[in-house]
């Protein structure tokens, strides 16, 4: 098993005929996911051909999941569209959409989240400003490297891409069961808490390290949740302890406003709760390795 | 990006909320102008992006034109909290019978907006939200149905906001509403909110924060940043299309990821305590990608920045392949030297993950001057910040 994406997983690609879409879907394709198909409203009903796999193209998700059975949309759509593409995934009622796209304004997410809890909550949207879900050797939905690590039974969730891939490679020789990069924005669809949540009660997980950075309070949400509900090893890692205050480093989200959202006011609620937090990603990385050395 | 005052009561204004007329002025005579313009007299405000500007004594008034450009020219040029003035408010000075606050903001922990609004008004929210927590109403705004006037008369009764004064606030409620949706903005704040003797209610301060994810959508909001505050590496890295923001210490920083960067900084800043304290001196997120135009940009930058004395380039290749990183780094010194530049502070570089061998030997080859290469962050790091601390 993983959480949320696994081998079973039928995805399509919003925005397939982008360069960007295109691009992606064809790493997807090499790291095994199993691609039914993409949207563009103005090529719907052809073909393309992406190394030999030959994929259909579709009005909307919509049509997509009806003829495919899809059940996984990841968007590549830029930032002025990202919410229109948003509400449909959510209209057509599909399992799991992963928004990659960069640069959406916080109005837009909040309002397509709003929408989305007003139908019932039924579409896990991960995201956006994010680089995706992998279940190593299962499938892989966004832009995550999937050949840096193998499958195994770490559990990983990050608000960062790259640090992301970092504790992924770092750890390569144990291996992750699922490894979730939530994003960068202030609103995102998918939260540490969801995703402690389901890796607590994925029977394949063992341990898992989860990665925060400056900005809001998620963080500190998290370690409530760890108290009341996790009982698996939790390592932590936060990034932005020299962030100075006001100042948004690089993630739209990554802020430290007035006293709150640092980095160490994270860290202590982390360890609070008994998280071990490492002071740099190495140490993480080691912290975790001997989490897994004593199970 | 944070607004200025009387940007952020321009954006009022447009949306029809009541405000004291006023300009802004940069120099006394400018000010003696507008308060001459305005009769009577005048209130001048410190115009900084900080709060507690009246305790500083950055907010005057001014009986008269004279007074004004005295109360101007005493306040042009003062430091507030590591502010510097350069331009002040000039607005009509109004009698206050009651003060109020008002604002709408982005609640992030709940994925959702919110309406805070109290009758207790002129103080800071925080000490209003210790002090009278009990005055202050939090009213969540659903996204979609947004603020119409029954909600926002709901907002003004849990307020407790006076009866006498209901329907006029529920009506600035719903145009500062506006203002939030219609400018895409993450925060706008009213404090204080203001009844007049005369039974009138105005914005007498305000604050706007705007989204910069959204500017593809405001065109306008373009002319909006204080070109003149930005710090000039700052300013010259935007022009480059690079993120980058300028820190204090003495370890130049290049990575790709926001997230990476930022642990790096925090790195760096650890092993410095190793090393006379040395710090990062910025940072800089190069995304994916990593051209050579980009490196060379970005190394530019960092090179004209007097402070840094040595450089960490931190890349861990993910869908970036190292060897098109380290193919970047060669024709980036490549095109410093054509420009004339000398590459006088020593590099070093930690390549890690997609094509890291690759990217390795194509440096090594290269031995470029200064220039030396370590497999870890960690290790790197400690590099970095032992030859800055030299």
């Amino acid at each position: 098993m993983a959480i949320f994406l696994d081998r079973n997983s039928r995805v399509i690609v919003q925005g397939i005929t982008g360069s960007e879409g295109s691009k992606h879907t064809r790493r997807m394709l090499a790291a095994g996911t199993n691609i039914v198909g993409g949207t563009n409203p103005r090529k719907a009903g052809t073909t393309l051909d992406f190394d030999g796999a030959s994929l259909p193209v579709f009005g909307s998700i919509a049509d997509a999941m009806a003829q495919t059975g899809a059940d996984v949309v990841v968007a590549f759509v830029p930032p002025a569209g990202a919410k229109a593409g948003m509400l449909e995934a959510v209209d057509a009622g599909i399992d799991l959409a992963v928004v990659i796209t960069e640069g959406i304004p916080v109005h837009d997410s909040t309002a397509a989240w709003a929408y989305n809890v007003s139908r019932g909550n039924k579409t896990r949207i991960i995201g956006p400003n994010c680089p995706g879900i992998a279940s190593p050797g299962q499938s892989n939905a966004g832009i995550i490297p999937a050949d840096i690590t193998k499958p195994g039974r770490i559990g990983l969730v990050s608000k960062s891409g790259t640090l992301t891939y970092q504790m992924m490679f770092e750890l390569r020789d144990i291996g992750f069961s699922t490894c979730v990069g939530i994003g960068g924005d202030p609103v995102v669809g998918t939260t540490h808490i969801d995703c402690l949540k389901a890796f607590q009660d994925d029977p394949d997980t063992d341990a898992i390290v989860m990665i925060g950075e400056i900005g809001g309070d998620a963080e500190e949400r998290a370690a409530a949740f760890i108290e009341a509900n996790v009982t698996k090893p939790v390592v932590g890692y936060v990034a932005g302890f020299t962030a100075p205050e006001g100042k948004t480093m690089g993630h739209a989200g990554a802020i430290v406003s007035g006293s709150s959202g640092t980095a160490q006011a994270k860290k202590e609620a982390l360890e609070k709760v008994g998280v071990q937090v490492g002071k740099t990603p190495s140490e993480t990385a080691r912290l975790m390795r001997e989490v897994m050395r004593s199970l | 990006m944070d607004l200025f005052e009387y940007q952020a009561k321009d954006l009022f204004a447009a949306h029809g909320v009541a405000v004291t007329p006023g300009r802004v002025a940069t120099t006394a005579d400018e000010a003696r102008e507008i308060a001459t313009e305005i009769g009577g007299a005048v209130v001048v405000k410190a115009q900084v992006k900080t709060g507690g500007r009246g305790k500083a004594g950055g907010v005057k008034l001014a009986d008269d034109a004279g007074d004004a450009a005295t109360k101007a020219g005493a306040i042009l040029g003062m430091d507030i909290k590591g502010h510097t003035v350069h331009r002040v408010l000039v607005t009509q000075a109004s009698d206050i019978a009651e003060e109020y606050y008002f604002s709408f903001l982005l609640d992030r922990s709940n994925r959702t907006f919110l309406a805070m609004a109290s009758r207790e008004g002129g103080m800071e929210i925080e000490q209003i939200a210790v002090e009278k927590p009990e005055a202050l109403a939090k009213i969540p705004i659903d996204a979609i149905i947004g603020v119409d006037a029954a909600k926002a008369r709901e907002i003004a009764v849990a307020a407790g906001y006076p009866a006498e004064v209901l329907d006029q606030a529920a009506d600035i409620i719903v145009k500062l509403w506006d203002v939030f949706v219609g400018e895409d903005a993450t925060l706008v704040e009213v404090n204080p909110l203001v009844k007049t003797p005369e039974g009138k209610v105005i914005a007498l301060d305000g604050k706007v924060t705007l989204d910069d994810n959204a500017g593809f959508r405001h065109a306008d909001h373009a002319e909006l940043v204080d070109r003149a505050a930005a710090d000039p590496l700052e300013a010259r890295a935007k022009e480059a299309g690079l993120n980058y923001v300028k820190l204090e210490g003495e370890v130049g920083i290049i990575g790709n990821g926001a997230g990476l960067v930022m642990s790096t900084l925090d790195v760096v800043a650890y092993a410095g305590e190793s090393f006379g304290g040395v710090r990062p001196a910025n940072f800089l997120d190069i995304g994916g990608g990593a051209s050579a135009d980009v490196m060379a940009a970005g190394l530019g930058v960092i090179l004209s920045d007097p402070s840094v004395r040595s450089v960490f380039v931190n890349v861990f290749g993910g869908i970036t392949a190292c060897d098109a990183v380290a193919n970047g780094i060669v024709a980036a010194f490549a095109k410093l030297h054509d420009a004339g530049k000398q590459i006088s502070v020593p590099l070093v570089v930690r390549l890690d993950g997609n094509r890291a061998a690759e990217g390795r030997a194509i440096l090594s080859e290269a031995a470029l001057p200064g220039v030396e290469q370590n497999d870890t962050m960690d290790g790197a790091a400690q590099r970095a910040a032992e030859l800055a601390g030299r």
